[in-house]
């Protein structure tokens, strides 16, 4: 096994007098003890602070943290969560600082993913007594994960208990936050959520307490951005579940543990889960048309269909060129938009590169179940539309009306053929498509 | 060939398809709501919701049973992605 030292930069373990760039200690060095975050509860999680990127997708300046917890009732011990299997050692040892292997009733696994998951194999041959519980959706992806065939496990849903004696564990299913088989934990008598990755964030600081640990704002909303934001339906279904539990204490999987004002932060995911422009459209269908345009041909489809879904009752439309702006504020406004529609020309056998990089910056929103249709011209190939709508069904959106291609520069008949797809498009959106029946045997 | 009616009611699309087809064939074709992730009956994306015709659909295997339960399906729900059209039906994404 690798093991990684957590203690190795951390800026908050002890320093060595000569080191005048590293701030001096300001918490009690964390040494290979478990922290309490009440007499039955300790963190036994470890720090990882050089790491730089987690996931491929996310920068972690200052690294980050595996919360794991240890939960103990009158009649035995929980494990919640473990840490990457680099960091097992620190993790028994915080682990063995406050049990025995044979007290371990149970284990959670709020979320299997490796960071939360790497110890659990050899936890299990440590307690071999202990039950382990998943969520209904963890099923599959474990042996898939663990290579293992032998784990017996429990599954839980929402309202499924389990009882330490005097302390109780519910089980709250919260799906797709960030994977499907995420869940949080509530420890009923404390009032204490281990919520995995939700509320947790890149941010290492061994003073682990919201209340004392620097300024993690910004870690918290990135995390948010990138993590969460994909699965904002699902955000929103989680918090109907969370909003209302009397919260003591957020204990995530990463970043400070949320103890001191802990409801300030689902009320800030309900915030950064809510439509910024619902208020705005009212009960309107918003359509966004993006196009580039070289020489101004693709540009005149665009107006052309501007115009056309403009007519329509009930679509607000806008137009943007994207040479004019940049990718992230055009993602935002897809986020919320129910149409979009994209513009592009075809240039040496491909759509142009504004157009990839908006539509490969999609990822961080749901798309799903969006109407979306293509547009351009070109001269002689023509291949941007094809390729585009496909790139848009595989961001599962919906592309019902036919692309349409125009050589060259646009004639007034078909300039009238972008007034009929804008309509077809905007009949789409509103719901006015007349029903139809089509033959395909 | 023997012929079947499939109605897409999310859309308002009917279409005429030899017994046989997936419904993942067609609902791409025509735009419907329905949505695909790994396309062979393992993610529970392509969840459906059969409002008529439930038994002129294939037999659901033990591996589209398996993911059906898991990702708690309603009752008439099918994977689209799997089941093969044996005659009409009207469904829209579960
Ligand atoms: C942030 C994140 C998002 C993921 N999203 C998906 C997904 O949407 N669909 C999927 O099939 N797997 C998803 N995965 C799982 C990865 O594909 C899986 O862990 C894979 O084994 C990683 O391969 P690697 O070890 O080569 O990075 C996701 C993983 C992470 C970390
Ligand atoms: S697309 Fe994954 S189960 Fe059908
Ligand atoms: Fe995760
Ligand atoms: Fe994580």
């Amino acid at each position: 096994m690798h093991t990684v030292r957590e203690s190795s930069l951390c800026h908050f373990r002890a320093v060595t007098v000569n080191d005048a760039a590293l701030q001096p200690v300001t918490a009690p060095g964390l040494q290979d003890k478990a922290v309490a975050l009440s007499d039955r509860v300790h963190w036994i999680g470890a720090l990882d602070p050089t790491l730089r990127s987690f996931d491929i997708i996310l920068k972690t300046a200052n690294g980050t943290s595996y919360n794991a917890y240890v939960v103990r009732g009158s009649e035995g011990v929980a494990v919640i969560d473990t840490v990457k299997e680099g960091f097992s050692d620190v993790f028994f040892q915080r682990l063995e600082s406050v049990t025995d292997y044979s007290e371990i009733k149970y284990i959670v696994l709020n979320h299997l993913e490796p960071d939360h998951s790497g110890a659990l194999p050899e936890l299990m041959r440590r307690a071999p007594q202990a039950r382990l519980f998943i969520s209904q959706r963890a099923q599959t992806m474990l042996k898939a994960l663990l290579k293992h065939d032998a784990f017996e496990f429990t599954p839980v849903m929402t309202g499924d208990s389990i009882s330490l004696g005097d302390r109780t564990l519910s089980f709250l299913h919260t799906p797709y936050l960030h994977w499907p088989d995420t869940q949080c934990t509530w420890l009923v008598e404390e009032r204490v959520l281990f919520s995995g990755d939700v509320f947790g964030c890149h941010y290492c600081d061994a003073r682990l307490f919201n209340d004392s640990v620097g300024d993690f704002r910004f870690s918290f909303e990135y995390y948010y951005a990138h993590i969460m934001r994909p699965f904002r339906e699902f955000v929103v279904q989680a918090l109907e579940l969370i909003e209302p539990l009397d919260l003591h204490c957020i204990a995530p999987a990463h970043g400070p543990i949320l103890r001191d004002r802990p409801k300030q932060y689902p009320a800030h995911y309900r915030r950064l889960s809510s439509p910024m422009l619902h208020s705005e459209t009212g009960h309107e269908k918003t359509l966004l048309i993006f196009y580039i345009s070289a020489y101004g041909s693709t540009a005149r489809m665009a107006e052309a269909v501007y115009a056309a879904v403009s007519e329509v009752e009930g679509v607000r439309a806008s137009m943007y060129d994207l040479e004019g702006g940049e990718v992230a504020p055009f993602v935002d406004l897809i986020e919320e938009a129910d149409a979009i529609l994209i513009g592009t020309p075809t240039i040496n056998g491909d759509a142009v590169k504004p157009v990839w990089d908006l539509l490969s910056s999609l990822a961080v929103i749901p798309t799903r179940g969006k109407l979306a249709a293509v547009f351009g011209s070109y001269g002689w190939s023509g291949e941007a539309v094809r390729m585009v709508e496909e790139r848009l069904r595989g961001l599962k959106m919906r592309v019902p009306v036919e692309g349409l291609r125009i050589k060259l520069i646009p004639t007034s008949e078909e300039l009238a053929a972008c007034d009929k797809f804008g309509h077809a498009i905007a009949r789409e959106l509103t719901g006015m498509q007349e029903d139809r029946i089509v033959e395909m045997a | 060939m023997a012929k079947a009616k499939v109605t897409f009611l999310d859309i308002g699309v009917t279409v005429m398809v030899p017994v046989g087809t997936r419904v993942i064939e067609l609902s791409e074709k025509v735009g419907a709501g329905l949505i695909y992730g790994c396309r062979e009956g393992d993610c529970g994306t392509c969840m459906m919701k059969v409002e008529e015709g439930w038994n002129n659909l294939s037999e659901p295997s033990v591996v589209e049973e398996k993911v059906l339960r898991e990702n708690m399906a309603g009752k008439h729900c099918r994977l689209a992605c799997q089941a093969q059209i044996l005659g009409d039906i009207v469904v829209r994404p579960a």
